[in-house]
């Protein structure tokens, strides 16, 4: 719970006692200081797309430059339609450019697909099943900005459309894979974007994206962690950290979130008799997490245990994402210590 | 530029209109008759004056796109279609029964000629933009129309595409709203005031004429002026329609926006349309 506002902070800047992390400077990137970045793979994918595929258009509403679409603007401007900040024209018009034949790439931030544009993706997009791309930046909590940027739910509201594909990449790498292959997929597609410098992660792994299925991506015997998003950077940093304490843990990762690669799943928790941990970038509710459950359930599978990583039930606090990220347990340092409290009771 | 049957009277296409949609009223007992009733003569100057299409190719890429934003004017756009032989006539009699491709709402899905899905109102302008951007990329001369209701200038959504088609001067985009001044609860005035119309419409960068819109005559005028305009702008005709129009005892019913008839009344109605009694 915040505290009253009539109460004032603690401390102030001026106590000068140790360094305060702000919430601007942590906007543009979610990578570590340390960790090895791309810029705008989203843009640039798109953009060398474009060149082969005349269809494709890029749609903004006034978002061009957070969701990296600038790029695809600079190098194709006469495909690039500026929609101004009305997200439900921005879907009903690429409805329209759909039914022409065009391949459109709407872009805006995760919260106002969702939220704000949910009846015109439904029913003018998802329902005549139009080939368009849906890109959104801020999925879940990847900005400090408080609830109307982030879009702690828009999973759970989107995996209960019909014909609506759902993405949630980890990387750069990912996103790079991603673009083409999803453009080669006729229907409509929500991807969720981490934009700006975006790490990359799944190089070292000699991953490929292919749609529709989980992969593993390290074996492991004493947990299996499932993951999508940015989750599954935090579960491979976390597992290189428990494997120095002797605990060898698994990380299947699932960037397609809806059609779920259940088969994958399913194969995976009866290889062996492991806890399994779900870690998503999003409200526990309605997410990856109780769709594997229920996969499971249906299955007949009873891991060693089920436990979740993903953000509470409530609207989040503002402030800086490595504070948030700790506070509301998603990083790394959280998912270690989770996982081992749960393997030592 | 109409396909088909030039020997025939746009009144007589009306007239046909009307009976197509109060023998599909029938079928239910009960509907949205009135708003048929209403729009009749502007489907007809629509399709048998205005707009070019293939009869035997519903998604000719050359067509006029003509989009029904309001679902529930399903059954008014089928008598259209019937009327000009887009749908055989006698599929009329499976309207909104199991397995017809006449359901009570127009969806894309369903029905050749029905261009998208109406029914969450609020929602054919803004595709209608998305179609014209994407027509002009295709340098098509084709005309996207949008026909849309009183109501539905309630919803932000359609003010978002108005601004837009202003703002990107779509002069291949006629937007025909009809105002019946009706709507679920009562008297659209009373629901929201979305008057001065017209000047709205100005503002937002549109060519703007209002017609009487069971007027043939005017409508024709009305259309001609929209599609030859040399203005690089978007087009829109207000109709002002008269609810149930062509039927006086059902346009003397207080609340007729969705219409209980007796079954005894649908002959009756359609007797008083074959007479060509206008009221």
């Amino acid at each position: 719970m915040r505290r009253s506002k009539y109460e004032r902070p603690v401390h102030l800047l001026s106590d000068n006692d140790r360094p305060r992390l702000t919430t601007s400077a942590m906007i543009a990137s979610i990578a570590g200081a340390d960790q090895p970045t791309r810029a705008a793979p989203f843009g640039h994918a798109l953009a060398r797309l474009a060149e082969k595929d005349a269809r494709i258009v890029g749609l903004s509403a006034d978002l061009a430059k957070y969701t990296d679409l600038h790029v695809f603007r600079a190098t194709h401007p006469e495909r690039f339609y500026q929609m101004g900040m009305a997200e439900q024209l921005l879907m009903m018009s690429a409805a329209g450019m759909a039914r022409e034949g065009l391949q459109p790439w709407v872009t805006t931030y995760a919260v106002f697909a969702s939220r704000r544009a949910y009846d015109f993706i439904c029913l003018a997009i998802a329902e005549e099943m139009l080939d368009v791309k849906i890109v959104c930046a801020l999925p879940g909590l990847t900005t400090g900005y408080g609830p109307s940027h982030q879009a702690t739910e828009d999973i759970a509201m989107f995996r209960g459309m019909p014909n609506l594909t759902i993405i949630d990449p980890c990387d750069a790498l990912e996103i790079e894979q991603a673009v083409p292959a999803i453009a080669a997929e006729r229907g409509p597609v929500y991807m969720r974007l981490l934009r700006g410098n975006v790490p990359l992660v799944l190089d070292e792994y000699g991953y490929g994206f292919e749609l529709g299925r989980a992969k593993l991506i390290r074996d492991g015997r004493d947990t299996l962690i499932i993951s999508s998003g940015l989750m599954t950077m935090r579960a491979l940093e976390a597992a290189k950290t428990l494997q120095k304490d002797g605990v060898d843990a698994a990380v299947l990762h699932v960037p397609t979130i809806k059609p779920l690669d259940e088969a994958t799943i399913v194969a995976e928790c009866r290889k062996q008799n492991r806890l399994v941990v779900v870690a998503e970038n999003h409200t526990v509710i309605g997410g990856l997490g109780e769709a594997v459950a229920a996969t499971l359930m249906r299955s007949d599978i009873r891991p060693a245990g089920f436990r979740q990583i993903g953000l509470p039930d409530q609207f989040l606090e503002a402030g800086a994402l490595p504070t948030l990220h700790d506070m509301y347990g998603i990083s790394t340092t959280k998912v270690v210590s989770a996982i081992k409290g749960w393997l030592d009771t | 530029m109409t396909q088909i049957g030039h020997n025939v009277s746009l009144p007589e296409r009306a007239r046909r209109i009307r009976r197509h949609a109060l023998r599909m009223g029938e079928v239910q007992g009960q509907g949205y008759i009135a708003q048929a009733l209403g729009i009749a003569d502007v489907l007809a100057v629509s399709y048998f004056h205005a707009t070019t299409y293939r009869p035997d190719d519903p998604e000719w890429e050359g067509r006029d796109r003509f989009l029904l934003s309001i679902g529930h004017y399903a059954i008014a756009l089928y008598a259209a279609l019937i009327e000009a032989k887009i749908i055989p006539e006698d599929e009329l009699e499976t309207y909104g029964t199991d397995d017809s491709r006449l359901p009570m709402s127009g969806m894309a899905a369903y029905t050749p000629g029905m261009e998208i899905t109406g029914g969450s109102l609020g929602h054919g302008l803004g595709i209608a933009v998305g179609m014209c951007l994407a027509l002009k990329r295709k340098k098509s001369k084709s005309f996207v129309y949008n026909l849309f209701s009183d109501g539905e200038l309630d919803e932000g959504s359609t003010w978002e595409a108005a601004m837009s088609a202003g703002s990107y001067k779509l002069a291949n985009l006629i937007g025909i709203v009809d105002v019946n001044q009706m709507q679920a609860d009562g008297p659209s005035l009373g629901v929201l005031n979305f008057e001065p119309l017209g000047p709205k419409f100005e503002a937002f960068g549109w060519f703007v004429q209002r017609v009487n819109g069971n007027d043939i005559d005017a409508l024709v005028k009305a259309f001609d002026a929209a599609r030859h305009h040399a203005g690089e702008q978007p087009r829109i005709i207000i109709c002002d329609t008269k609810m149930a129009k062509g039927v006086p005892f059902l346009e003397a019913r207080e609340r007729n926006h969705f219409l209980r008839v007796e079954p005894h009344e649908w002959a009756e109605a359609i007797r008083i349309i074959d007479a060509g009694v206008q009221a």
